[in-house]
């Protein structure tokens, strides 16, 4: 009846887990009884839960990456408290079996739940509104990708409380993910959780694309694109082409552990190396599907804070599509030690070199912006600029790794872990906080405190470079990945250093926390509130609406005739809203819950096929199908916005705007 | 946002240009399963064979069910697909280079 679930995989023998459970059910319990006291499950069921608005959809999945970045960071620290304090004849706290699901969930998480969460939230906030477009192409599959990430990221985290994580590190590395050696449930919540994601992300992916293709306003071409809309085009690219791969791996690894199948174990003719190949075949472009949507945020913002038009913009745009090519041809470099010989070897080292010539063109892309530039120094450019240095710090690390014969000594050791925290957090997350920054005024209308936002930086930056660097000393040394104990009395000082920037790192976060209500608090004073929506005086089409936009984004859809299209309406005097002009119809979507149904059956069928409940799995398959076949026949899915609305609402914006510009 | 609800850009077959496709599609798996079952030539020969008759079945259903050509309206999903088509061949050949040379390097093989 209950497949493998029985009462024993309820870990209630291990306090931390326990701690952690009564922690998690006050809060939720909290966030619960706030919403009935305020009354405001129908208000958040109507205008968001069911929503297809892109703006909302994006800011949903940001609340969604700043909880996984919350419970990611939790299982960062419990490590280096762990390798602060398991020296010698200290075991630590945490025995190999729970530390071994920690530093798995740490990494899935990061990356599928706090990362691609955070970058699809900012391409759905920002993208339409750039290419002047009223939504994205296929508002539905938007909020069924939204509801796909969501509920994975709930599977991994109901695996904390019924049963187990995977131990066998982000990537399920077979042998030791099989059946044979991890017996349990762990792996399998992990391949649900990723499988589950992977749809999510991959009709994000074909969502966007066939927006950036269709949806531009008249007159914008592809070379007058912004930066920003170019990396989330080359990022879907990457996307359709890369998370197949993914799919694929996951699935023959299912097939195996579920079906008893010979993909990757040794006996029956598989080859595990062949998973290696095949995983990294996605994972490479996957960390260019993050990190090229921070560079186009660094784009606009350095632009926009320099008060210059950004330099080069074409090499930017040729630099983003070769990396997008690159990209493709360097996952070798990952598994260098596995056997493969010189041939092979040198080809994938050389290709991953060249990968950054590109980069480093954008690189002194931003330095020439700034160059001569009136830059003003706002909490914004901080993360640029710590941004830059880092990166590059993390560039030439990684150069480092891609000659073979020192990927020899370095494979598998803290230096490879120092090297992709220094460009995932110099890169990416310094990326995606830098553009909740300079959008969030856009969603919300206020905007965030900027004495906070620097307190946050600095401890950001400062923690990084406390915690990392002492890893690839460590690494130098010879100190592993991944081990939960050592008796090296040269590595304990810098591990204990390690842990200092560890807690400078949650000082950050508690930064970020308090400007989030430090902003929210102080919204309505005079100089928090962007009523004119261009509170950067910035290039692109999104300021040029209302911040937060009215959820048709404009009335009448701009004409571009330049690259930066609102600074140069600007510039010429042209009002690109064109206020009390021909206003028409306009053609909305409906709200759905579909998305939300599809995603919770999904949820049904994960947990029911993990457990080997066969009856509720059933139950989940069936209930998707129904709900997608229920969707298909239903007709009423659109609306008219009359024009008398639209006027109203665009003439408040008028009235607006004027009380802004008598008030300076 | 269905704002472009005309269909352009999707181009509609004729019911003759669907039979041509059916037809020759007909033919193309006729001819694989025929040559598996008549032993007509070697087995090596006989995978070449079929693997060239599959090739050759992608392309027409390419053109005849997926109505792909040269024309203007198409020209975005001919460079989609010789997109596809470049990063798989980079991923197959790659994966084919990789596994092969680490198997001659161990002499696993």
């Amino acid at each position: 009846m209950f497949g493998k679930l029985t009462l024993s995989a309820i870990p209630y023998d291990v306090p931390i887990l326990v701690g952690t459970f009564i922690g998690a059910a006050i809060a939720g319990l909290a966030v619960v009884g706030l919403i009935t006291y305020y009354g405001k499950w129908g208000y958040l069921w109507r205008e968001w839960l069911t929503s297809v608005d892109h703006k909302r959809i994006g800011v949903m999945y940001i609340v969604v990456a700043l909880v996984a970045l919350f419970r990611g960071f939790a299982d960062a620290i419990m490590m280096r408290s762990q390798l602060a304090l398991a020296y010698a004849g200290n075991p630590g706290y945490l025995p190999p079996h729970h530390y071994d699901q920690i530093f798995s969930a740490h990494g899935t998480i990061m990356i599928f739940f706090m990362a691609m969460a955070f970058m699809q939230g900012l391409m759905n906030i920002v993208v339409p509104l750039q290419i002047g477009a009223r939504d994205v192409a296929f508002p539905f599959v938007n909020t069924l990708s939204f509801w796909m990430t969501t509920i994975s990221f709930l599977l991994v985290n109901v695996s904390l409380f019924i049963g187990e994580f995977s131990q066998c590190g982000w990537l399920a590395y077979p042998p030791l993910s099989e059946q044979q050696f991890s017996p349990g449930v762990g792996v399998d919540y992990y391949i649900w959780a990723v499988q589950l994601s992977g749809v999510g992300t991959l009709l994000t992916g074909v969502n966007f694309f066939a927006t950036i293709v269709k949806m531009r306003a008249p007159g914008m071409t592809y070379m007058r694109m912004p930066v920003f809309t170019w990396t989330i085009f080359c990022t879907t690219v990457l996307i359709m082409v890369a998370f197949p791969i993914l799919t694929v791996a996951m699935g023959l690894l299912g097939l195996d552990r579920y079906l008893g199948m010979h993909f990757f174990t040794n006996d029956g003719g598989g080859n595990q190396m062949l998973y290696l190949s095949v995983i990294w075949g996605w994972g490479h472009p996957e960390v260019y599907i993050l990190v090229l949507p921070a560079f186009g945020a660094f784009s606009e913002i350095t632009q926009t804070f320099s008060r210059k038009p950004l330099f080069g913009y074409k090499t930017m745009v040729y630099a983003t599509a070769s990396i997008m090519v690159l990209s493709l041809v360097v996952w070798v470099h990952h598994f260098f030690t596995m056997g493969a010989g010189p041939n092979v070897n040198a080809f994938f080292g050389i290709m991953t070199m060249i990968i950054a010539v590109p980069t480093g063109v954008k690189i002194f892309n931003w330095l020439f912006t700034m160059y001569k530039g009136r830059i003003e120094f706002h909490a914004t450019m901080y993360w640029v600029i710590g941004f830059m240095i880092t990166f590059s710090i993390g560039g030439m690390t990684g150069v480092m790794l891609a000659i073979p014969a020192s990927d020899f000594v370095l494979h598998n050791s803290l230096f490879v872990i120092a090297h992709f925290h220094n460009v995932i957090i110099g890169g990416v997350y310094f990326g995606y906080v830098a553009a909740m920054n300079f959008w969030f005024p856009k969603s919300f209308g206020f905007k965030l405190n900027e004495a906070w936002g620097k307190r946050a930086f600095w401890c950001w930056f400062i923690g990084f470079y406390v915690a990392f660097m002492p890893l690839y000393v460590v690494g130098f040394e010879g100190m592993t990945r991944r081990m939960n104990h050592y008796d090296n009395p040269e590595w304990h000082p810098w591990l204990l250093i390690a842990e200092v920037g560890a807690v400078l790192i949650a000082c950050g976060i508690v930064c970020q926390l308090t400007q989030l209500y430090v902003s929210i608090r102080d919204r309505n004073l005079a100089e928090n509130r962007d009523l004119t929506g261009d509170p950067w005086n910035a290039r692109t089409l999104e300021w040029s609406t209302s911040s937060p936009p009215p959820f048709y984004n404009f009335a009448i859809l701009p004409e571009v005739h330049e690259l930066d299209a609102f600074a140069h309406d600007k510039e010429a005097g042209i009002d690109t809203r064109r206020a009390g002009g021909d206003y028409q119809p306009i053609h909305m979507p409906k709200n759905t819950a579909c998305g939300f149904l599809i995603g919770a059956f999904s949820f049904v069928l994960g947990f029911g096929a993990i457990w080997y409940i066969w009856w509720l799995a059933a139950v989940g398959l069936i209930g998707v199908i129904a709900t997608v076949i229920a969707r298909s026949a239903d007709n009423d899915v659109d609306y008219y916005v009359p024009v008398s609305e639209v006027a109203r609402i665009e003439q408040e914006h008028t009235h607006n705007l004027m009380a802004a510009q008598a008030a300076e | 946002m269905a704002d472009h609800i005309s269909s352009s850009g999707e181009g509609h077959g004729s019911v003759g240009s669907y039979l041509t496709g059916f037809v020759l599609a007909v033919i193309l798996t006729v001819a694989a399963f025929g040559l598996v079952m008549s032993h007509a030539m070697s087995p090596s020969a006989t995978g070449g064979a079929i693997a060239l008759l599959a090739v050759v079945q992608i392309v027409v259903h390419l053109i005849y069910f997926l109505h792909m050509n040269g024309s203007s309206e198409q020209r975005w999903n001919v460079m989609a697909f010789t997109f596809t088509v470049l990063s798989v061949l980079v991923l197959v050949a790659g994966t084919m280079f990789i596994m092969h040379d680490t198997s001659i390097n161990m002499m696993s093989r």
